[in-house]
């Protein structure tokens, strides 16, 4: 049932908004029953929709369905609803992001016929509505495939938007009844998992590799199937690599409670053995040094990134780190004596070079291959100057 | 792209121009551009821009080009270290 289900806001949005509903009073129904209607609260919702099925809840970017030889098929909105945008944002946020998908099968925008062109495309909603979005006015066939909710690179790199898979939505959608051609139009990004050769051995259809971005399809089609080399290359603009910013942020939420809960209790220890008011003050600064490297290298490195000097991720992430660690030095200058300074410093610039590490698995351009060599050099740097900013920090708290 | 380069020398991609037949599809798949066919047979136009994706050498219909394709992912590779290549094939890393 999950996999025909969206949120309720969603429902909400499809059987139209409460202002198009009749006054409830004027309602015959309602009139004979008026005392019975007052105190049942709010007036009723619209009857459902004719398309309704019992255990199912139409979506709400469906706006109609079209009979077809394989079943009705859902004709899809093209324009995005505030609930849509909401959504959105929330699992940029990653709220909701792992169970974002839609179900897999065949959809449509506009009046598609037997020869209109068939788009396969991933079941991340994200995905889902960039494509849809950038269909108005094209009347297609939309081939939605398993991807477990995971966008088409990703998809791809996993296995999930395989050859197998376009193989088998291909024959259980019935496609071959709906269009009197034997053509899928695959997102170019779909190539690390699908092979073009055995979709057409095993199904018939014959692959042409559309654009990248789903904003270029409708220049695609109209070109007759072209795309120029624009079309064919990853980009990572700066709003590209804004928007990934929250999501980084949200991964590091819970590993955040068990560092700060280790930084009062390490910042407590001291020749009383453990002093509160200790792990409070000198856990304060602690806290804010391990911030700083969250800010420089989880939200600096991603904005400005091709501007930082290095090649490697760590680097960057230290180039940043050590300009936050800095400010972090000139501000607590007067309460934290010089062992502990320099335990903040590597603090922040140690955390900020392993984020910024990290951000190696957002970008569009990083091969295994690099990100491995350079973690092997980054990380034994990283952990000796973590391990050396503890034994500083604690030492601290005996010599001050 | 040519202001996002990542370390140069690393990329495990290799083309054999004997079994190339020329037929593009490693320059139409290619995110990156790494390939160019000219005279009718694929050349590895820029190397260091390949990200090991693999597209190139799952089209490739003569088999001549062979890449170990993988994520360029640092928390992923660290779970790899830690669990094991077979860990990550029946999905227990994840990778956002």
């Amino acid at each position: 049932m999950e996999d025909n289900c969206c949120s309720n806001n969603d429902k909400k949005e499809f059987f139209g908004s409460v202002s198009h509903l009749k006054p409830f009073a004027s309602t015959p129904v309602m009139q004979n029953k008026k005392e019975e209607a007052a105190c049942c609260g709010s007036p009723p919702g619209p009857e459902y929709s004719r398309f309704a099925r019992p255990g199912y809840e139409i979506c709400g970017f469906v706006e109609d369905f079209m009979d077809t030889a394989a079943g009705p098929v859902p004709k899809i909105r093209t324009q995005l609803s505030m609930a849509d945008h909401a959504m959105s944002v929330s699992a940029r946020f990653g709220i909701g992001r792992d169970s974002y998908g839609i179900a897999p099968g065949i959809y449509c925008t506009g009046t598609p016929a037997a020869d209109s062109p068939v788009l396969v495309t991933a079941n991340y909603k994200l995905t889902f509505d960039a494509l849809r979005m950038e269909l108005s006015s094209v009347d297609a066939w939309i081939l939605v495939l398993d991807t477990r909710g995971i966008n088409v690179w990703c998809a791809a790199g996993k296995s999930l938007f395989s050859t197998e898979e376009v193989v088998k939505r291909v024959k259980t959608s019935g496609l071959d009844k709906i269009v009197s051609h034997r053509e899928l139009i695959l997102p170019q990004l779909s190539a690390t998992g699908v092979s073009a050769i055995d979709v057409k051995k095993r199904s018939g259809f014959k692959v042409v590799w559309g654009p990248i971005r789903a904003n270029d399809i409708k220049t695609f089609i109209d070109a007759g199937m072209k795309a120029d080399e624009s079309m064919r290359r990853v980009t990572f603009t700066v709003s590209e690599r804004l928007v990934l910013i929250p999501v980084e942020l949200s991964f590091l939420v819970k590993p955040t409670f068990l560092i700060l809960l280790g930084i009062f209790l390490l910042s407590g220890i001291g020749t009383e053995i453990f002093s509160l008011k200790d792990a409070w003050s000198r856990g304060v600064m602690a806290a804010f040094a391990y911030a700083a490297g969250i800010f420089s290298g989880a939200i600096v490195v991603p904005a400005i990134l091709q501007w930082l000097p290095g090649k490697a991720f760590s680097v960057k992430g230290a180039v940043t780190g050590i300009i936050a660690a800095f400010f972090i030095v000139m501000t607590l200058k007067g309460v934290a004596n010089t062992w502990e300074l320099t335990a903040l410093f590597l603090c922040t610039t140690a955390v900020s070079s392993y984020l910024g590490m990290n951000f190696t698995g957002s970008t569009p351009y990083t091969s295994p291959s690099g990100v491995e060599k350079e973690m092997r050099k980054a990380i034994p740097v990283q952990a000796l100057a973590g391990f050396a900013s503890i034994v500083l920090w604690i030492g601290a708290a005996f010599i001050r | 792209m040519q202001d996002f380069r990542y370390l140069y020398d690393v990329s495990t991609l290799s083309l054999n121009r004997e079994a190339c037949t020329g037929c593009g599809m490693c320059e139409i798949v290619c995110p990156h551009g790494v390939f160019k066919v000219d005279k009718k047979k694929a050349g590895v136009i820029d190397k260091n821009g390949c990200m090991e994706c693999g597209a190139c050498a799952k089209n490739c219909p003569a088999e001549a080009i062979n890449v170990t394709p993988g994520v360029g992912c640092a928390a992923y590779i660290i779970q790899t270290w830690i669990i094991g290549k077979n860990g990550n094939s029946r999905g227990i890393a994840k990778c956002y």
